[in-house]
This record gives C-alpha cells, structure tokens and sequence, in this order.
C-alpha cells in the first residue's frame, strides 16, 4: 500500500520535474527542476530494491555533477530573446528527434509485450545472504573485473586530457611560493621601526 | 517500535509501522533543536571564556535560555524578502537548508539497536545527505540577486565539493576496516579493535591519520572556521545570509549549528566508537550507551568551537590547496595502503 503510493508519488514527481525543466523559462530554475528529478529518480531506484544505485545517483549526479552544473549556468549571461528567435530554425531537427524517440518507445514496448527476448534471464535476483552492495561488488571484481578497470582507465584518460588541455603555465605571474612562504619566520619579515625618523618612509 | 504500536496497540502493521516512524522522527528532530539551542550557548561560553569573556549570562541561571531569547527575538521579527529577489528559491532556501542538516540523523545510531533506518546503505545515505546542503547555500546566493552572497555561494560550492572528494575517500577507508557499510556494523566493527581492549578505529595506527582528516574536512564542509569563508564578515558582510532576516535567518543558524552537530557524531561513530564506552570493560557498559555517544559528541563540539576561538582564517587559495593538493592525494594513497594491508593480512 505504501510503496503503491510512492511509486506514483515519486514518478509523478519525475515527470512533472522532467517537464518543468524544458518548460521553465529561466535557465537556473531548469537546473533545480532536474535536480529534483534526479531525486526522485533515485527514490524510484529504493523501490525496487537498488539502494546502493539510488545513493549513488544523489551522490554522484545531485551532489557533485548538478552543483557545477549549476554554478556554470548561474554565471552565464543567457539572453532569452535570441534563443527564442532560433526557435523557428531549430524545429523541423526538434521534430525529428521527436519521431525518432517516440518511435523507439512505441517499438520497445511492442517488443517487450512480445516477450521472450531473453532480458529476464539475464538479470539473476541478488543472491541469498548478500546485500545489495556485496551482490555488485562481487560480480564486479570478479566477472567484470576487466572491464571495470578499463572503465576507470577511460574515466582516469578523460580526466587527465581535460587537464591538458586547459592548464598552461602563464609568465610573468606573481604566484606565491607556498614553500619559501612557509619558510619564512617573523624576523626575516618584521623590522623593528620606532627609531625611524618621521616622514622619510621605510626603505623595504 | 513497530512491534509496540502493531501488536500491544492493535493498529495492525501500516498504521503501527506509520506511527512508530512518525513518533521515532519526532524522537530525534525534537530533542536535536533543544540540543541546538543549547550548544550555540555552548559555543558562545567557550568562545567568550578563550576570549576572556563572560558570554551570555543575563537571560535565565548564567545565561541558559540567551538562544531562546534569541529564538523568540527573531521569530518576532519582519521577514524582509529583497523586491529584486526571485521569490521563491529566496524561502525555500533556509527551509531546504535546515531540512537537510535534519534528515541525515536518521541512520545515526544512538545505542543497540537505537536507531531510525537501519540501512545497509547507512554511510552511503550520509554521504547523499550532506552533499544536499550545498543546494541551500548556492540557492540563497543566487536567489538574493546580490554580489556578496552570490561570491559566498560559489565559494560554498567549491569548497564543498572540493573536501566532499577527500571526505569520500576517508569514509572509504573506514568501510574497508569495517566491512559493512551500516553504521550499526561500522561501530560493532570497533568493540575492542585495539588489543581487545580500546574501541575505537581512531587509536588503529593505520586509520588514526584519517581520523585527524576527517575532523578537519569535516571543518571544512560545515564551513565552520577556519574555513568560515562562505560567511567571512571582513569580506562578505554575511555572505549567503545577507538578505536574510527572522525566522529565515534563524533556518540558516539552527541548520548550521544541526550540521556541526552531526559532523560531530559523524567523528563519534566512524572513529572513535560511537555509543560504545572507550575501552572494552563490562562494568562501563552500565552507563547506557546514548550517554557515550553524547559524551563523544560534546568532546568533538568542544574541539569545533576550540578551533573556532583560536585559529584566523584560512585565505581561499590555502583552503584549495589544503582540499586537492594535500588532503586528496593523502587520501588517496590511504585507501591503497589500507586495502593492501587488509588484502595482505584479513583476505590472504
């Protein structure tokens, strides 16, 4: 009974949220909008027993993936009506799309109502004794194991070309050294003055 | 609880299981704001006693009630809202704020079997809570459409994310010695880990660096000084909270103060025991646990508001550098160097 009304609460959720983030005119509000669909996402995730997917979900999307999202659309200057005015240009491709996904749809659920394609095989129920977490990892560092790795390779060349490609090292930059900053001790910085006579200045 | 409310009263397994939730939140979110209230009189007593000061102590037997006065001041207040403000984000920031730094308490362990979800998940859960509570902080930024706490929300989200990483991979480390990512397990994982005789995963050789990282990132996500820089009055004015006023601004407090709190639980329970009396000896286990882990807490909350009397700021480029250049490859390495050894000696 309460997971009836959670499923429809949090679906509901989903596809109102994924809704409003196309349909919200300002660019931020989307960003919020699909955040709260990701959340609801990963309450639809709990409901079927992936916990340990549903947590990675907050983790991954709403707390580290969304937030730089969301700092980079805050900072642009987005100016509505010229994206309004590619509006008439962009629709014949948007309809496209349009067809094309409604197709697909239409045609997996024609398949899946076909039955017998073999996916409910393939996916095995999380074996007895073993959390949610100790099924994936398992299967994970076993029977994917190179592909697991390969996988954090991607991600790990992916990160690295990204450094590449945006640092350079710039001249004539007063960067500040942290090693001989932190070297340095009170009386090579502090002078005593109070002998100083007035209005001549202190020579550095 | 469950069982109380189903059985004893007869309200059949739904209606039990709704009530027995509904009282245990109330259980815990009730007492949390009464204990927020009186650790912000804390922090003031030790700030103004390093100071040597007196602190609050007007209002009630040497100050007690200054947060309730303050409570009530501000709840008496008018809620400004800025005209150029975008309404809406501009209140459900505090509110979101507030909400947050209360939901992660459901899967804290208060003693055996005290403890609202009892989730397989639990650290994960934790993790997926606190990386919420930046949403408050940028959405108050942006949504006050001023410069000062639009500069604090970026600082917030950098930093944030910045020690969320490091954080991440302390926590992995814990989970490795432990084997279970359920806070109750996490704890039983430390009865009499040292010798049989200490409990606590902070006194293990290999963990105890992580135990001083985790206090200080965990510093550093609760923006508590030294690395107060979202809120740096020399520099911001408030920073996110400029444009705030009452009850909205007292949100803000009351879920700082909450998300301090539970960081200070967080070190309890993942390094030093949780509810479980330091050294492995029967008669310590007379005193119920909640009284340990409040013990903990308190020490931990000390040691916050120590740091906060004492030391200056940090400047934003040191906090930074502290987060990816120093912390996160430490970190990192740990998590090598503590599954190689477990690999070597509990899996071999």
């Amino acid at each position: 009974m309460i997971q009836t009304i959670a499923f429809y609460l949090f679906a509901t959720l989903v596809i109102a949220s994924g809704a409003l983030t196309i349909l919200a005119r300002n660019p931020v509000h989307s960003v919020l909008w699909l955040i709260l669909a990701f959340f609801n996402a990963a309450g639809l995730m709990v409901l079927v027993g992936a916990e340990f997917i549903a947590m990675l979900l907050v983790i991954v999307y709403v707390g580290a993936v969304a937030v730089l999202f969301l700092f980079v659309v805050m900072m642009l200057d987005i100016d509505f009506s010229e994206m309004r005015a590619g509006f008439g240009r962009y629709l014949p491709f948007g309809v496209l799309l349009v067809v094309v996904l409604a197709a697909e749809i239409i045609f997996a659920v024609g398949a899946w109502s076909a039955g017998g394609i073999g996916l409910g095989a393939a996916t095995s129920p999380t074996p007895e004794g073993m959390s949610n977490i100790q099924a994936l990892g398992t299967l994970l560092y076993t029977r994917y194991l190179y592909i697991f790795e390969a996988a954090g390779l991607v991600l790990l060349v992916a990160m690295i070309g990204a450094i590449v490609l945006t640092h350079r090292t710039r001249g004539g930059v007063r960067a500040q050294n942290i090693r001989r900053q932190n070297q340095r001790r009170p009386q090579d910085a502090v002078r005593n003055v109070v002998d100083q006579p007035s209005g001549e200045g202190v020579t550095l | 609880m469950t069982g109380f409310f189903a059985d004893t009263l007869g309200m059949g397994y739904n209606a039990g299981w709704f009530t027995a939730t509904i009282v245990g939140i109330l259980l815990i979110a009730l007492p949390l704001m009464l204990s927020v209230a009186m650790i912000i009189y804390a922090d003031r007593k030790i700030w103004a006693a390093m100071a040597l000061r007196r602190g609050p102590n007007v209002v009630g037997p040497f100050g007690l009630l200054q947060s309730f006065a303050d409570g009530l001041k501000v709840f008496l207040k008018e809620t400004i809202i800025p005209s150029s403000a975008n309404r809406g984000l501009f209140l459900i920031a505090p509110i979101l704020t507030f909400t947050v730094a209360l939901v992660a308490w459901a899967v804290i362990p208060f003693g055996p079997n005290m403890v609202l979800a009892d989730i397989n998940v639990g650290l994960l859960y934790i993790l997926a809570a606190s990386s919420l509570g930046v949403y408050g902080i940028i959405m108050a930024g942006w949504a006050s459409n001023s410069k000062y706490p639009f500069y604090s929300a970026l600082r917030a989200a950098a930093q944030m994310v910045s020690y969320e990483v490091s954080i991440g991979f302390i926590l992995i480390s814990v989970v490795l010695w432990a084997g279970t990512f359920n806070m109750g397990g996490i704890i039983d994982a430390q009865r009499g880990n040292i010798f049989g005789v200490v409990s606590a995963f902070g006194l293990n050789p290999l963990l105890f660096p992580m135990a001083v990282m985790f206090l200080i990132s965990s510093m550093a996500e609760t923006a508590r000084a030294p690395f107060d820089l979202t809120e740096a009055e020399s520099e911001l004015v408030a920073g996110y909270q400029t444009e705030y006023s009452s009850m909205s601004f007292a949100l803000f407090w009351l879920g700082e103060y909450g998300n301090v709190l539970l960081m200070c639980a967080l070190n309890a329970v993942l390094f030093w025991g949780g509810w479980l009396p330091p050294v492995d000896w029967a008669p310590l286990y007379m005193v119920p646990g909640i009284i340990w882990l409040f013990a903990k807490i308190l020490v931990f909350f000390f040691i916050f508001s120590w740091v906060k009397a004492t030391v200056p700021r940090y400047r934003y480029d040191q906090l930074m550098r502290l987060g990816w250049k120093i912390f996160l490859p430490i970190s990192l390495f740990w998590v090598f160097l503590v599954s190689g050894y477990l690999m070597l000696t509990r899996y071999s």
